[in-house]
């Protein structure tokens, strides 16, 4: 596990997309091949399946460190990780990085956490925190972080893709079928990774996902508007439908298998032939149309599905592409082809599976009056997909756009906190953001909502530990801070500093992975201004 | 109970029995310094008191118009009817606590200060006190410091891989005492010459005159082409994302500070490494300094102030935390 801490350590510590393939190339090409398929799982944002809660790693936390629990709370929430936050706690000092024992990442896997699953947990305690206390800080740390989930590293399943292909030899495209769906990490997997031709024997695995890149400035510069076809950007989840060997399995585009969770969907699919495999978007869908993400993720926050959440959030499968018919891989095949091959499919299948409707429309002009409706329709915009395009992997750019309407949304940096009321008045949950203009961040917005009241807790904590100045109840922080914004309607104001005033202003979401630096400008909101009359109009 | 001899008033700590304040953040007639940082150090009041060896940075900070009076550390001297003496806090060159005795009650206000060996200044000196007031900048237990040399070697083998891939490496500290110290610990490893921002270089010249022994530097200046490649650089935090890095090209960025402990907090600032070097003191630190002092009651100021008065108190050991108006340079 050394050799994997230290590549951990590389990765964290560069930004360079070019030297963390490199570090990682050089972990594959020196690691024994199940250290390497173990590697491959891990950095490729899997994780092993949860055997011991938090909450229990929390409560040995307290008598191994010898703290009142209070304070390993202050301190969890002052770090903000679990995993860290443990191995900050109790990593043992006297050990440096070099100087342990060198079990294989794979044995320590396999031979070491997997197998305590089974045990009960008085020898899940003993075991656990003598490794706390006997590993140094990046393998204890790396150690939680296996125990309590994924790594989050910076790195992509397409960077994973591109260190193999370079260690391989092989096509990134093949590499990235072949991580595709359940596999099982050791010798073997890494072996058949490298076979020339290794053949799918899973009928559950799915093909990787084509992506679509952002279309920006006019469509025209696509060509003749009658290469593409034009669809609905659907707001819902992105889902491979596949009907094979007499299963129905569906997966989410992050390779999560949904099957469980829409047994409607899946009850469908029975109706299709064997050997089929559709993508398309699992959406809420009631009263004749698509209803806000916003439902669907009600019904996705569920652990169980009952009776009455099914009847409050029904939803379809609206397919838009065909990718196997007969067991035949149709993904070399025209878009034109396929279309009509899925047109004819689901034709007269149950109405649960509908065929993604082409927008009208014969220029980009009538495309785009089209797309000023999106709004109305819940959907997120346009698709266009070049109509003699195959079906690629990945976000190769070329050949599908997504053409979205534009976002009221905006990223910001924290620069005040208030107090709550009532309940929340201990707590600061109030914040006015601002933008910059030239060097100086100007106060823009002022929020509350959006955050969850974990997020809340953890800004709290920040922002007490972060205050530069006080005035009275309210504090200024370090501007570091960035979270975007959302909101209804913009103006003119010659009361604001800025200049301008936001309706219903929102947080939508704390972007921790942004520097201050990368916070949007106030000429932005400007020239959102200036867009603002056409925008209220389309909008009603 | 005795009268408290510190209280918090709205210009700062005050000590109603010598007719002083301490580190105040207003104008006052007579004001005791523990060291020169922005936050400590104000302008404005009439008279400023200063332990000898901060002097000539104090007059930097202040500017000529002032002259702040020296006492030299374990001198005595009377102020109203208290008598006060300076003596070492180990924060950075010239940084004092301040010892003050009336009618045989002892009060310590630490100032900022830290445990480890600093090459650039002389080391904390626990003092026998009634009560002792001290800072919490760092007051959680995840805090606790690596040895310095370890920590300094990193930074080394950082510059020397960036120098192999042809990089500069940049490396933010605070201007006053961080990057000093990094300047003379970094001598264990080599004589090179390092580049330093205008901010760090002015108080990189002041330590020099008062003795202090550090790497040879040079101004990064726009004048000359240099060719800043295998370069080591040393620029205070706000010089981040400003067109003055340009010149510097594709280079590696480092942050020092106590801060860097935590994953999260160099994530959030954009750094590619953090080096855990703080001129605070850590958890172990605080609650080894307490006991040294035999201090009746601790009363603390910024950071984590209300976690480790409620620690302490839990212990049997009397603290409260003080409203101060004292920031965090390690987070700049």
């Amino acid at each position: 596990m050394r050799a994997f801490a230290a590549l951990y350590e590389e990765l964290d510590t560069t930004q360079s997309t070019n030297l963390k393939v490199a570090a990682m190339s050089r972990y594959f090409r020196e690691a024994a091949p199940a250290d390497a398929a173990w590697a491959t799982y891990i950095l490729s944002g899997r994780r092993l399946k949860r055997f011991i809660g938090p909450a229990l790693l929390k409560r040995w936390l307290v008598d191994e460190a010898a703290l009142p629990e209070w304070l390993i709370d202050e301190s969890y929430g002052s770090v903000g990780d679990l995993a860290e936050t443990i191995a900050l706690l109790t990593a043992g000092t006297a050990h440096s990085e070099a100087s342990t024992d060198d079990t294989p990442l794979a044995d320590w896997i396999e031979d070491r956490l997997l197998p305590l699953r089974e045990s009960d947990e008085a020898v899940q305690r003993a075991r656990i925190t003598s490794w706390w206390r006997e590993l140094p800080y990046r393998q204890c740390f790396l150690l939680n972080k296996l125990l309590t989930g994924e790594l989050r590293v910076g790195v992509s399943q397409l960077l994973v893709t591109r260190a193999l292909a370079e260690v391989t030899g092989m096509e990134r495209t093949e590499l990235a079928g072949r991580l595709m769906g359940e596999w099982q990490p050791g010798a073997l997997f890494w072996q058949t990774l490298h076979a020339p031709d290794s053949p799918r024997t899973d009928p559950a695995v799915p093909y990787p996902f084509f992506l679509a890149a952002p279309l920006e400035g006019e469509p025209s510069q696509l060509g003749e508007r009658d290469a593409w076809q034009a669809e609905w950007k659907w707001d819902g989840i992105r889902g491979q439908l596949i009907r094979r060997a007499g299963e129905c399995h569906l997966w989410s585009r992050g390779e999560e298998r949904m099957t469980e969770r829409f047994p409607e969907i899946v009850d469908a699919a029975a109706t299709l032939p064997d050997g089929v495999v559709l993508d398309g978007e699992v959406v809420a869908w009631k009263d004749g149309g698509i209803q806000p993400f916003a439902l669907l993720q009600q019904r996705i926050g569920r652990k169980k599905l009952t009776a009455a959440i099914l009847a409050a959030v029904p939803v379809q499968f609206v397919a838009y592409d065909l990718l196997e018919l007969d067991g035949q891989d149709l993904r070399p095949v025209p878009l034109r082809e396929r279309r009509a091959l899925l047109e004819k499919l689901l034709a007269n299948a149950s109405p649960i599976l509908q065929v993604s409707p082409l927008v009208p429309g014969s220029s980009w002009e009538e495309l785009a009056t089209a797309r000023a409706d999106s709004r109305q329709r819940n959907v997120e915009g346009l698709m266009l997909k070049a109509l003699d395009s195959s079906y690629g992997t990945g976000r190769q750019r070329g050949a599908w756009w997504k053409w979205k309407i534009e976002p009221h949304s905006f990223d910001a940096v924290m620069l005040y906190a208030h107090p709550g009321q009532g309940r929340r008045s201990n707590l600061y949950t109030d914040y006015t953001f601002g933008v910059w203009r030239d060097r100086e961040l100007v106060p823009v917005a002022k929020a509350y909502s959006g955050l969850s009241n974990a997020e809340v807790a953890q800004l709290d904590r920040w922002i007490r530990a972060h205050t530069v100045e006080k005035f009275g109840p309210v504090r200024a922080v370090e501007p570091t801070q960035v979270f975007e914004l959302a909101y209804e309607g913009i103006a003119a104001s010659g009361r604001h500093k800025s200049g301008i005033a936001l309706r219903f202003p929102r947080i939508l979401r704390w972007r921790t992975d942004k520097p201050a630096s990368e916070a949007d400008t106030l000429a932005n909101l400007q020239a959102m201004l200036m867009q603002a009359p056409d925008d209220i109009a389309r909008s009603g | 109970m005795p009268a408290p001899l510190v209280t918090v008033t709205e210009n700062g700590l005050y000590c109603p029995a010598g007719g002083f304040h301490i580190d105040p953040w207003r104008p006052v007639d007579t004001a005791v310094i523990t060291h020169a940082h922005g936050d400590h150090l104000r302008h404005g009041s009439t008279r400023y008191i200063v332990a000898e060896p901060g002097i000539a940075i104090a007059r930097h900070r202040l500017g000529v118009d002032h002259h702040p009076a020296p006492l030299r550390y374990g001198e005595q001297l009377q102020l109203g009817a208290t008598t006060i003496s300076l003596h070492p806090a180990g924060h950075i060159l010239g940084s004092a606590q301040l010892r003050i005795e009336h009618e045989g009650q002892v009060w310590v206000v630490s100032g900022d200060y830290k445990r480890q060996f600093d090459p650039t200044c002389a080391p904390f000196e626990p003092l026998a006190c009634d009560v002792f007031i001290s800072e919490a900048t760092f007051a959680l237990p995840v805090y606790q410091w690596q040895p310095t040399g370890e920590v300094v070697e990193e930074i080394f083998h950082w510059w020397r891989a960036n120098r192999d891939r042809g990089l500069a490496s940049v490396l933010f500290c605070y201007a006053l005492g961080k990057a000093q110290r990094v300047l003379a610990e970094l001598r264990a490893f080599t004589d090179e010459t390092v580049y330093l921002h205008g901010a760090v270089n002015v108080l990189t010249e002041v330590y020099r005159e008062q003795g202090i022994e550090m790497l040879p530097t040079l101004p990064v200046t726009g004048e000359r082409k240099t060719d800043y490649r295998g370069a080591l650089i040393i620029a205070p935090p706000s010089a981040a994302g400003t067109p003055w890095m340009r010149r510097f090209g594709e280079h590696s960025s480092g942050f020092c500070s106590g801060w860097m402990r935590v994953r999260g907090n160099r994530r959030r600032r954009g750094y590619d490494r953090g080096f855990v070097l703080s001129d605070h003191v850590d958890w172990p630190g605080l609650i080894n300094t307490f006991e040294a002092t035999g201090a009746r009651r601790i009363l603390l100021t910024h950071g984590y102030s209300d976690a480790l008065a409620r620690y302490l108190n839990e212990r049997g050991i009397s603290a409260a935390a003080l409203e101060t108006a004292y920031g965090d340079e390690e987070q700049q």
